[in-house]
C-alpha cells in the first residue's frame, strides 16, 4: 500500500470494513474444490452425521472407560472430607496432612484433557462445587499459581451464585480489587460461603455430622501435569496450603504422566510428609485404543471404513509416536473428511435405505465413475457377455445392479466382524501369537489379503488343533456368545451349527467316561516331552505327536475337533475375504494412505529439500518443469544456490560459488555465451546471491566457519 | 521449673500458664522474656531465633504472645508471594483494615514506613509491638534491602517495635554482603530423647493410663529416634501405630504392665512403618487400613517407588536410549560403537586420564541435538523419516522430565540436553525393545 509520507517507517493500515472477508460456513469450505459439486451437499451432510456419531460414541466410550477410576477418585475425596471432621484422639494427634490423589495417566498427555474435564465435571456435580484445575504452563511462579487457583475457585462460585445469592455477587468484586492472592482470603471466602448456605438448626448433635459433610465440601485443586511444574513453586504452595488445612478442607489431585516416583523426585521429605498420597492407576492407552477400535472400526454400524494401509498409518502413528487416542480419532476424522471430499461416490456410504435411494439419484457422470471403479470392472469381467454390455450401456440396469451390490456390501460387513472376532478369540491365546495378540493385528492381516493363505494362519490353525478339550470348549463357547450378538441370517445359521458342535463336545464328556483307556494308550512322546524345555522343540514334538496320533487312530474327540476346525475354516473362507474383493468397496473404504501420512506425520525437512531441488512441485510453474532431477536455470535463486552447494565438499569457497551462480543466472537471462559480459558478477547478481546464501544459512544448510577465510561450512552431507 | 519464668513485668499466674504449655523450653522462653523486658520498655530491635524443624520456635512465640496478650503480627514468609502481602498483614494486625488499605497498589518499603509512622502517630504504642516472621530464610530471596530494613525497623518507624525472625538456618547464611544491623541470636537446640519422651507422653490417650502410654512412647522412640527427631512426625507416627500396640491388650492376651510382650508385638510393626509410612511410600490412610487387614493382604500394597514402569511410544524409547548413550559415552567413542568398520580399538588405547573414572559416577553429560539424532538413527532398527513427530517427542520427553534441556529455552540453534533417567530405568526400557544397551555403554566395555 502506498503512503504519502516522505520518511521511512512502519505504517499500520487497518483493513477497511467493506473489504473484510466474509467468513465461510463449514459447508462452503467443504464444497470448495470438491469433486462433483452436485452431490457435495449430500456428502457434506453424510460426513457431518457420521462424524457426529463417531464423536458422541468416543465420548461415551471415554466416560465408560474412566468411570471406575473416576468413581474411586470421587470416593477418595468424599472419604477425605469425612474423616477430616472426626474429632477423636487419633485425628487430633495426627499431623494434618493434605489428602492427595496421584492419578497415573500414562504419557499420552493430549488425551488427559478430556479425562480431567470429565473428572472436574463429576466432582462439581457430586462432591463439591469448589474445583480448580491448573496447568504448569500458566503457573511459572508461585504468584501466578495462587492467582489462578483463587480466580478459578472464586469465579466459578460467582457464576453459580448468580440466581440465589445477590449479596455474594456484590461482595466478590470488592474482594477482587483488594485481593493480594493469599490463601487467607480464600479461607475467609470459604467460611463465608459455607456459613451462608442455609441448613437446619445447629443445635442437635446427631444431625450435625451429616450436615457438616454437606456444609464443608472439600476444595479440590487439580494439577494437570505435575511433571511440568516448577518443583520450587509446588513445594511452596504445598507449604502454604498445609498451614490452612485445618480451616480449609483442601484436596489435591496430581496428574502424573510417568511414574509416581516423580513425586519423590520433586518434593523433599519435609514437603511430602505434609501430603497423604494415594495412588490411582488409569487404564493404559493401548487398552483404550483397543476399545476404540473395537467400538468404532470393527462395527458394521459405521459405514465408513479405512483400508489396510490407512489403518497401518494411523496405528503406526499411535504406537511409534504419541500413544494418543485423541490423535488417532483426529486421524480418523481427517480420513473421513478426505473420503467424502474427494470421492464423489461416497454419497453411497451411508445407511442401507438411504444408500439405496441415493443409487437411484445417481447422475450420469457418477454412473460412469462407477463403471471406472477397478472393483466394478473386475465384477463386470466375471459376468456373461450380454450382461457385460448391459452393465456398460444401460444406466437403469446399472442402478439396479448397484443396489444389489450395495446390499451385498452391507451384508458382507455384517458377517465380517463377528467372524473376525471369533477367529480372534480362537487364536489370541495361542503360544507366540501367530495371528497377533490384539484384534487390530488380526484385522490388519485380514485387510491385506486372503487370511487363509497366510502362513501364520495355517500355523495358528495347527496350534488350535492341539488344544485340550476344556480350552476348546470354552473358546467355542465364547464364539457362540459373539455370534449371538449378530442378527444376520448367515450368522444365525452358523450359530446353530456351532451350538450343535458344542453339544457334541459335551456329549463326548459322558462318552469318554465310559471308555477312559483311549487317552492312556499313547504315553511315549509325553515322556520325551518332559526333557525338552525349548518352546520350539516343544511345538515340534507336539506337532509330531499330533501327526503320529492321527496316523494311528483318531479318538472321537479329535474327530470332533477337526470337524469344528473345518467349520471355522469354512466360515473364515467365506466371510473374511479382503474388502478389495467386494465390488463397489471404494464407496466405503478410504485408501489414500499417503494423504493421511502427509497430514499427520509431517516431514518438514523432506519438504524443504523437495522445494529446493524440485521447485515445480510447489510452484507449479511450467517453466520450472525439468526432467532427471536437474534444476532449470530459471528457478528461484535459492534453488540454484542450493543445487550448486550440493556439488561442494564440507567447506565451500564463497567466491567460487558466486562465480558458478552468476554463470547459471546469466545463461537464464539469455545472454550470449560469447559476449564479454557473460558470467560477470554485477551488483544485482551479487545481492541476489547473498540473499540466497543467507536464506540457506537460515534454513540450516550452511553456517559460517572460522576454519578458512571466505568459506562456509556445509551442515548436510551427500551430493546430487 | 516454673521458677525460671519470673519477670517483673508480667502477671505471675500467666507466666505459670506459659510454663505449663512450654515443656522443655523454659530456658529459651525465660531468655526471650528477659530480652523483651517489661511491656512498656523498649525492646531490642531485632531478635533472630534458629533451630531445626519442629524444635518449638513458632510454638514458643505463639504461646508467649497469646498468653501474655502482647500486641503482635505473625507473618509466614513463604506465604508472602509479594512484599505487599507482608506489609499488609503487619499493618492489618497492628492498626486494622483501614491502615492496610492506605497502602498503594504495589507498595515499596518506604510506603510501608510512611503508612506505619502515620498510623503510629495516631495510636502510639503503649507497649512493645512484635513482628514475628516465620521461615525467615525466604527473606533472602526478596529485595536485599528488605532484610536490613526490617532488622532496624525500630529506628525507621520510631516506634517500640521488635522484629523476631524465625529460621531453620543459622544467621551466618543470612548476613548480606553490604553489612547490616546484627540481631540478637538465640538458638533452640534439638529436643533430647528424654525431652521428646516427656513431651510425647503428655498426649495420653484418654482411655489408657499414663504409664502405659509412656511405655509405648519409650518403645516408639527406641525404634525411631535414630532416624527422626522431628516432634511433629513422631507424634504423627505415635498416633498411627497406637491402635496396633493396644491390640493384644484388647484381645486380653497381655496386661498393661507386661512391657516386654508388648514390645515383641509392636517392634516388627514399627520397623515396617519406618520403611513405608515414615517415608510416605504408603499414605497414612492406607497404613491405617492395612493394620485392619490381614498380614498377607497388606503385603500386596506397594509403595510409591515400586511403580517405576513407564510406558512409552516406540520411537520415544529409542530416543531415550540414544540420549542415555549420548550422555554417558564420551563423544569420541561414538565411532567405535556406531560405525560398521571401526577397526579394533581397545578400551585401553583411547583411555584418557580423566575418563578412567566411571562415567556413571560422574553423572550425565550434556550433548547437542545432532548427536542425539545421529545415535538415534543408527540405533533404531528400521529406517525412520525425520518427521515432525520425532522432534516433538524430544520435547515431550523434556516435559516428562526424562530428558533435561541444558541450554536456555531461547536457544533454538543446536539445543543441548542431558538424560535424566537411571541405569535401571533405561535397562528396563531397552529390554522392551530388545536392545542390549549394556553392550553400547563405554563403562561396561
Amino acid at each position: 500500500m502506498a503512503t504519502s509520507s516522505v520518511s521511512k517507517g512502519c505504517f499500520v493500515f487497518k483493513p477497511s470494513a467493506k473489504k473484510k472477508k466474509k467468513t465461510l460456513s463449514l459447508e462452503s469450505y467443504f464444497v470448495q474444490g470438491c469433486e462433483d459439486a452436485e452431490s457435495s451437499e449430500i456428502r457434506f451432510r453424510l460426513c457431518q452425521e457420521l462424524w457426529d456419531e463417531i464423536k458422541t460414541d468416543t465420548e461415551v466410550l471415554q466416560d465408560e472407560l474412566n468411570r471406575t477410576i473416576l468413581d474411586s477418585l470421587l470416593d477418595f475425596t468424599r472419604k477425605c472430607s469425612s474423616t477430616r471432621q472426626n474429632s477423636d484422639w487419633t485425628s487430633q494427634m495426627r499431623a494434618s496432612e493434605i489428602p492427595t490423589a496421584a492419578l497415573m495417566l500414562g504419557v499420552n498427555v493430549p488425551d488427559h484433557d478430556m479425562t480431567f474435564q470429565s473428572l472436574s465435571d463429576m466432582l462439581k456435580q457430586s462432591v463439591s462445587p469448589h474445583v480448580a484445575s491448573v496447568q504448569a504452563k500458566e503457573c511459572g511462579a508461585l504468584k501466578h499459581l495462587m492467582k489462578k487457583v483463587l480466580e478459578r475457585l472464586m469465579d466459578t462460585v460467582v457464576v453459580v451464585d448468580d440466581e440465589d445469592e445477590e449479596e455474594n455477587v456484590e461482595t466478590s468484586p470488592r474482594v477482587h480489587r483488594s485481593m493480594h492472592c493469599s490463601l487467607g482470603i480464600l479461607c475467609d471466602w470459604y467460611t463465608a460461603r459455607t456459613k451462608k448456605s442455609p441448613t437446619g438448626t445447629p443445635g442437635k448433635k446427631r444431625s450435625s455430622q451429616v450436615r457438616d459433610e454437606q456444609q464443608q465440601p472439600p476444595v479440590v485443586i487439580i494439577f494437570k501435569d505435575l511433571e511440568a511444574f516448577n518443583p520450587r513453586v509446588l513445594q511452596d504452595f504445598i507449604l502454604i496450603c498445609s498451614q490452612y488445612i485445618d480451616r480449609l478442607p483442601l484436596t489435591f489431585i496430581f496428574g502424573i504422566a510417568t511414574s509416581p516416583s516423580t513425586i519423590q523426585h520433586m518434593l523433599p521429605h519435609s514437603v511430602s510428609s505434609l501430603l497423604c498420597i494415594e495412588l490411582f492407576q488409569s487404564l493404559s492407552c493401548t487398552q483404550h485404543l483397543a476399545t476404540v477400535i473395537d467400538k468404532l472400526i470393527l462395527a458394521s454400524r459405521i459405514h465408513f471404513k479405512l483400508n489396510g494401509k490407512v489403518m497401518q498409518v494411523l496405528i503406526g502413528v499411535f504406537l511409534y509416536h504419541d500413544f494418543s487416542v485423541r490423535n488417532f480419532i483426529k486421524g480418523l476424522q481427517l480420513a473421513l473428511l478426505e473420503h467424502f471430499h474427494s470421492q464423489p461416490l461416497s454419497v453411497l456410504c451411508c445407511k442401507k435405505k438411504q444408500a439405496l435411494f441415493n443409487v437411484t439419484q445417481l447422475s450420469k457422470p457418477n454412473l460412469d465413475r462407477i463403471r471406472q471403479l477397478p472393483s466394478f470392472k473386475r465384477y463386470v469381467e466375471k459376468q456373461e457377455a450380454q450382461e457385460q454390455v448391459n452393465l456398460m450401456t444401460d444406466d437403469s440396469h446399472l442402478k439396479e445392479v448397484c443396489q444389489q451390490l450395495i446390499k451385498d456390501l452391507h451384508k458382507y460387513h455384517k458377517n465380517y466382524y463377528p467372524i473376525l472376532r471369533c477367529l480372534h478369540t480362537l487364536t489370541s491365546s495361542l503360544p507366540r501369537y501367530p495371528l497377533g495378540k490384539q484384534i487390530r493385528e488380526l484385522y490388519l492381516i485380514c485387510l491385506a489379503k486372503n487370511v487363509w493363505e497366510n502362513e501364520d494362519y495355517q500355523s495358528a490353525m495347527k496350534l488350535v488343533k492341539m488344544l485340550a478339550k476344556g480350552e476348546m470348549v470354552s473358546l467355542l463357547q465364547k464364539c457362540v456368545e459373539i455370534l449371538q450378538l449378530s442378527k444376520s441370517k448367515k450368522m444365525k445359521n452358523a450359530l446353530v451349527q456351532l451350538e450343535e458342535l458344542l453339544a457334541k463336545f459335551k456329549q463326548l464328556d459322558t462318552a469318554t467316561e465310559m471308555t477312559p483307556t483311549v487317552e492312556a494308550s499313547i504315553p511315549s512322546p509325553i515322556k520325551n516331552l518332559q526333557k525338552k524345555t525349548d518352546l520350539f522343540q516343544l511345538q515340534k514334538t507336539l506337532l509330531e505327536m499330533n501327526e503320529s496320533r492321527r496316523a494311528k487312530r483318531l479318538s472321537p474327540f479329535e474327530n470332533l475337533r477337526n470337524e469344528a476346525l473345518e467349520f471355522i475354516d469354512n466360515l473364515v473362507k467365506s466371510h473374511l475375504s479382503p474388502p478389495e474383493s467386494q465390488p463397489l468397496y471404494e464407496v466405503c473404504y478410504y485408501s489414500s494412505s499417503a494423504t493421511v501420512r502427509r497430514h499427520l506425520n509431517a516431514t518438514p525437512r523432506t519438504s524443504i529439500q523437495a522445494a529446493l531441488s524440485n521447485p515445480y512441485y510447489y510452484l507449479q510453474n511450467d517453466s520450472l518443469k525439468s526432467e532427471d532431477g536437474t534444476v532449470s536455470n530459471t528457478a528461484p535463486d535459492i534453488c540454484i544456490a542450493y543445487k550448486l552447494h550440493l556439488e561442494c565438499g564440507r567447506l565451500i569457497n564463497l567466491y567460487d560459488w558466486l562465480e558458478a551462480y552468476s554463470t547459471v543466472v546469466s545463461a537464464a537471462e539469455g545472454n550470449d555465451q560469447d559476449s564479454e559480459n557473460f558470467g560477470k558478477v554485477d551488483e544485482v547478481k551479487h545481492a541476489r546471491f547473498i540473499r540466497a546464501v543467507s536464506a540457506l544459512e537460515f534454513l540450516g544448510f550452511i553456517k559460517s566457519t572460522k576454519q578458512k577465510t571466505d568459506h562456509v561450512a556445509r551442515l548436510t552431507w551427500g551430493g546430487c | 521449673m516454673t521458677a525460671l519464668l519470673q519477670h517483673p513485668g508480667y502477671d505471675e499466674e500467666r507466666l505459670k500458664g506459659v510454663a505449663e504449655k512450654l515443656p522443655c523450653r523454659e530456658v529459651q522462653a525465660g531468655m526471650l522474656l528477659s530480652l523483651m523486658g517489661q511491656p512498656h520498655q523498649y525492646s531490642y530491635p531485632s531478635i533472630f531465633i534458629y533451630g531445626h524443624r519442629a524444635s518449638g520456635k513458632s510454638h514458643v512465640m505463639h504461646v508467649l504472645m497469646k498468653e501474655l496478650e502482647l500486641s503482635h503480627a505473625t507473618v509466614s514468609c513463604v506465604e508472602c508471594v509479594s512484599i505487599a502481602l507482608l506489609f499488609e498483614q503487619v499493618l492489618l494486625s497492628f492498626f486494622g483494615c483501614d491502615a492496610a488499605s492506605l497502602l498503594p497498589r504495589s507498595p515499596s518499603l518506604s510506603d510501608f514506613v510512611r503508612v506505619y509512622r502515620q498510623q503510629c502517630s495516631q495510636s502510639p504504642a503503649k507497649q512493645t509491638r512484635y513482628i514475628v516472621m516465620e521461615k525467615a530464610e525466604l527473606l533472602r530471596d526478596t529485595d536485599a534491602s528488605l532484610l536490613s530494613a526490617l532488622l532496624r525497623l525500630q529506628e525507621l518507624v520510631e516506634d517500640n517495635v521488635t522484629v523476631i525472625l524465625l529460621s531453620e538456618i543459622a544467621w551466618d547464611k543470612f548476613r548480606p554482603n553490604t553489612g547490616c544491623f546484627e540481631p540478637l541470636l538465640l538458638h533452640f537446640p534439638d529436643y533430647s530423647k528424654s525431652e521428646l519422651q516427656q513431651i510425647l507422653s503428655q498426649n495420653v490417650h484418654p482411655s489408657y493410663s499414663a504409664g502405659f502410654y509412656s511405655a509405648y512412647i519409650n518403645i516408639l522412640l527406641g525404634v525411631f529416634y535414630s532416624v527422626c527427631r522431628d516432634l511433629r512426625e513422631l507424634r504423627h507416627l505415635a498416633a498411627l501405630n497406637f491402635s496396633k500396640f493396644c491390640e493384644p491388650l484388647a484381645e486380653g492376651k497381655v496386661k498393661e504392665t507386661d512391657t516386654h510382650k508388648l514390645w515383641k508385638h509392636i517392634e516388627p510393626h514399627l520397623k515396617k512403618a519406618m520403611q513405608t509410612v515414615y517415608l510416605r511410600e504408603v499414605s497414612s490412610l492406607q497404613w491405617e487400613q492395612m493394620q485392619q487387614m490381614e498380614e498377607e493382604e497388606a503385603g500386596a500394597l506397594r509403595g510409591l517407588s515400586a511403580h517405576t514402569h513407564v510406558e512409552l511410544p516406540y520411537y520415544s524409547k529409542f530416543l531415550l536410549i540414544a540420549a542415555y548413550l549420548a550422555s554417558y559415552n564420551p563423544a569420541r567413542t561414538d565411532k567405535r560403537f556406531f560405525l560398521k568398520h571401526h577397526g579394533k580399538i581397545r578400551k585401553t588405547n583411547f583411555l584418557k586420564k580423566n575418563e578412567k573414572t566411571s562415567n556413571h559416577l560422574l553423572g550425565p553429560k550434556p550433548f547437542p541435538l545432532d548427536r542425539l539424532l545421529a545415535i538415534f538413527y543408527s540405533v533404531v532398527d528400521s529406517r525412520v523419516a525425520p518427521t515432525a513427530s520425532i522432534f516433538s517427542q524430544i520435547s515431550s520427553l523434556v516435559t516428562l522430565q526424562l530428558l533435561a534441556q541444558v541450554s536456555h529455552d531461547d536457544q533454538l540453534d543446536a539445543p543441548k540436553y542431558k538424560c535424566a533417567v537411571s541405569l535401571d530405568f533405561i535397562c528396563a526400557i531397552a529390554r522392551t525393545v530388545n536392545f542390549d544397551i549394556v553392550k553400547y555403554l563405554y563403562d561396561f566395555l
